[in-house]
């Protein structure tokens, strides 16, 4: 085990696993930094440091630092993979996904499905997502919820720098082309990391808090709040079983239906706007396959069907947070 | 360069298949035979075929909507493109893609595409994979004057050339983007070739009617972008013989505009008059050709009918590799 920060473990693996397979590339804007300036390559190391280091070890061939064109980053990524490389694609915002949407909607989602099966995709698009930096409504977006809607992809989001890696490494090495959402409020978060190879399957929930009374389904930035929560509801006696579901593209239905069948209370916890959520989908699911253990309505705390605001004061309006959550599970444990 | 008999005879052979294959997919369709789009590439087969016959099966392209002559110039077997077009599940996609999505990855034919300008990063990628590999092959983009105006097809001239990416982008000007001439939506109608260029890439510029032309051009195109140059770009002034899509009426055609392109730009008379002329081939061959190849689509057409439909179960294959 290696004490390290979610973006240490990011760059260790695909450093890594740039090492153990020539096939992997990475393309993206300023993922080196400082291309065509005095300061040179490597002025910067890619914004977020998750790629700090690595042009100067396996060169621009594998290493593409980018223009501005998000369209050309993904398509190109499908392109490559469909060549058979597997490129890892940054999108240093999630939000610019509008910019490249048709790449992964039309192109990379349904290359596989729409040759027959006689293609595969292996291309990894890690989205930079979320909000907590009053970077206003086109920089601070939780859009996995309408990506994860999408057939064709796989779509993680990893919470610990030991799942970072684990669901990483996965990803590259996986077959299908896999949407990566990075919260960059999380990237400062340490934790112990495995040494060696180390791959999480996904479609595999995490428990994270064990508790009688509900269930309470978080992902990515939510699961911390989660838990700050349950800590808080610990001690009025109420247990809280806490789920990071990780992947909401295979979605761990057996994880949530076990915890409901148990605790006959849900509370779904999710960063993205409540319509076609995430949320609104495990609540769907449970209602429709957990009926009879249910003892309350599903809950959501989800932001309001807004965009997200600038003002620290309304971000804040804005956010799911410790408090929303100890409500909505009160207000379901209330519930006759 | 001089052709050998059998270089002449196997193009030949290719642009009749094409031409054969489209006009018999227009009977059928009018029929009512074929369900959803198909866009006929008649009248372009000189571009395909010319723009092929330089590449191997580890060279990569991509095209678009009207993607059954570069899927054929490519290599991809007939009777599969027969059959994936008449949706049945022996066809190359297994009925799944249809006329507008056919692809052979092992024919380095990476995809025909729906979306119009969506395959041009695609070539770029696919370039790079072979820039990383070093072995000299290349991505190449078919796309038409209707795809020039995309912001993708900027965006992959502009990245190609910061990369050095060994991709090379074919427009076929076929003076109709849908429905639309380009006098009116293209701002330099004229010249798209000085769009690429504009980007800091070669460009050359040949009839696309004329498979002499545009294979001699791209010896030349694919001589420069293998030897490391970066990518390039090649305008072909061509010919669309049917509408944008089968069931077009086509009232934005002038008066006789058909029969007259048919009579002057024909690239398989252009080509027929060529060789006999030079006393290269006799008519004879060509004709020999053509039957065999009527015959051969004769057989796609039979087995395409008699093939059995996908199973309502194969909607749910091939989705993911493991989910």
């Amino acid at each position: 085990m290696t004490r390290m920060m979610i973006r240490e473990a990011i760059l260790e693996t695909i450093r890594s696993e740039m090492r153990r397979d020539p096939t992997v590339m990475m393309l993206g804007e300023d993922i080196v930094g400082g291309m065509g300036t005095a300061g040179g390559p490597e002025a910067i190391g890619g914004i977020w440091s998750t790629s700090t280091g690595l042009w100067e070890e396996f060169g621009s061939n594998r290493i593409i630092d980018t223009p501005i064109s998000e369209s050309a980053i993904i398509g190109s990524a499908a392109g490559a993979a469909l060549a058979g490389k597997r490129p890892i694609a940054e999108l240093m915002f999630a939000d610019f996904v509008g910019v490249c949407m048709d790449q992964i909607w039309n192109q990379i989602a349904k290359f596989r499905y729409m040759f027959g099966g006689k293609s595969k995709c292996p291309v990894v698009i890690r989205l930079v997502y979320g909000a907590g930096f009053n970077a206003a409504p086109q920089h601070s977006q939780a859009v996995y919820s309408m990506m994860t809607s999408m057939p064709g992809v796989k779509v993680v989001m990893p919470t610990t720098p030991a799942d970072a890696k684990g669901l990483l490494t996965q990803a590259i090495r996986d077959d299908d082309p896999v949407l990566f959402f990075e919260h960059k409020a999380l990237y400062g978060v340490k934790g112990e990391v495995p040494d060696g190879d180390y791959v999480i399957p996904f479609g595999h929930a995490r428990q994270v808090r064990a508790g009688e009374h509900v269930t309470i389904v978080a992902m990515g930035m939510m699961v911390g709040l989660a838990e700050k929560a349950a800590d808080q509801l610990a001690q009025d006696g109420i247990g809280c079983d806490v789920i990071d579901i990780r992947t909401t593209s295979p979605l761990d239905e057996e994880a949530i239906l076990d915890s409901v069948e148990m605790t006959g209370r849900l509370v779904v916890v999710d960063e993205s706007p409540p319509r076609c959520s995430v949320a609104a989908d495990i609540c769907a699911m449970v209602a429709n396959k957990a009926f009879a253990a249910l003892k309350a309505p599903p809950a959501m705390v989800t932001p309001p069907h807004t965009p997200v605001p600038f003002a620290r004061e309304l971000e804040s309006a804005y956010l799911p947070s410790p408090p929303k959550i100890v409500d909505a599970v009160r207000s379901v444990l209330a519930y006759r | 360069m001089q052709l050998s008999r059998d270089e002449l005879l196997g193009a030949y052979r290719r642009m009749a298949t094409i031409r054969s294959f489209e006009e018999r997919l227009h009977d059928e369709i009018a029929k009512g035979e074929i369900a959803g789009f198909t866009h006929l590439y008649c009248g372009q087969e000189a571009a395909a075929v010319g723009v092929c016959d330089h590449l191997g099966d580890d060279d990569f392209i991509v095209s678009t909507h009207r993607g059954h002559g570069h899927c054929l110039a490519k290599g991809v077997e007939v009777k599969g493109m027969m059959a994936e077009i008449y949706g049945r599940a022996t066809g190359t996609c297994k009925g799944k893609g249809g006329s507008m999505h056919i692809a052979d990855i092992d024919k380095g034919m990476l995809g025909a595409n729906g979306i119009v300008g969506a395959g041009a990063p695609q070539a770029v990628g696919a370039a790079l994979a072979a820039k990383m590999d070093g072995n000299g092959r290349i991505g190449l983009s078919f796309s038409g004057d209707g795809a020039c105006n995309q912001g993708t097809t900027f965006e992959a001239m502009n990245m190609a050339v910061v990369t050095k990416a060994p991709v090379i982008f074919v427009f076929e000007n076929n003076h109709y983007s849908e429905h639309t001439g380009p006098a009116y939506a293209t701002a330099t109608s004229t010249d798209i070739a000085g769009r690429a260029e504009a980007f800091g890439m070669k460009a050359w510029r040949a009839n696309g009617c004329d498979y002499f032309d545009t294979y001699e051009t791209m010896r030349e195109v694919l001589d420069y972008v293998r030897a490391g140059n970066g990518p390039a770009a090649v305008e072909l002034d061509t010919e669309r013989f049917y509408g944008h899509f089968e069931g077009d009426p086509q009232r934005y055609r002038g008066p006789g505009e058909i029969d007259r392109l048919r009579a002057e730009r024909d690239c398989l008379t252009a080509f027929r008059r060529r060789v006999t002329e030079a006393g290269l081939l006799a008519d004879a061959d060509l004709d020999t050709i053509e039957a065999e190849v009527a015959r051969l689509i004769d057989e796609a057409v039979d087995e395409a009918r008699a093939a059995p439909a996908p199973t309502p179960a194969m909607v749910l294959e091939d989705v993911y590799i493991s989910y």
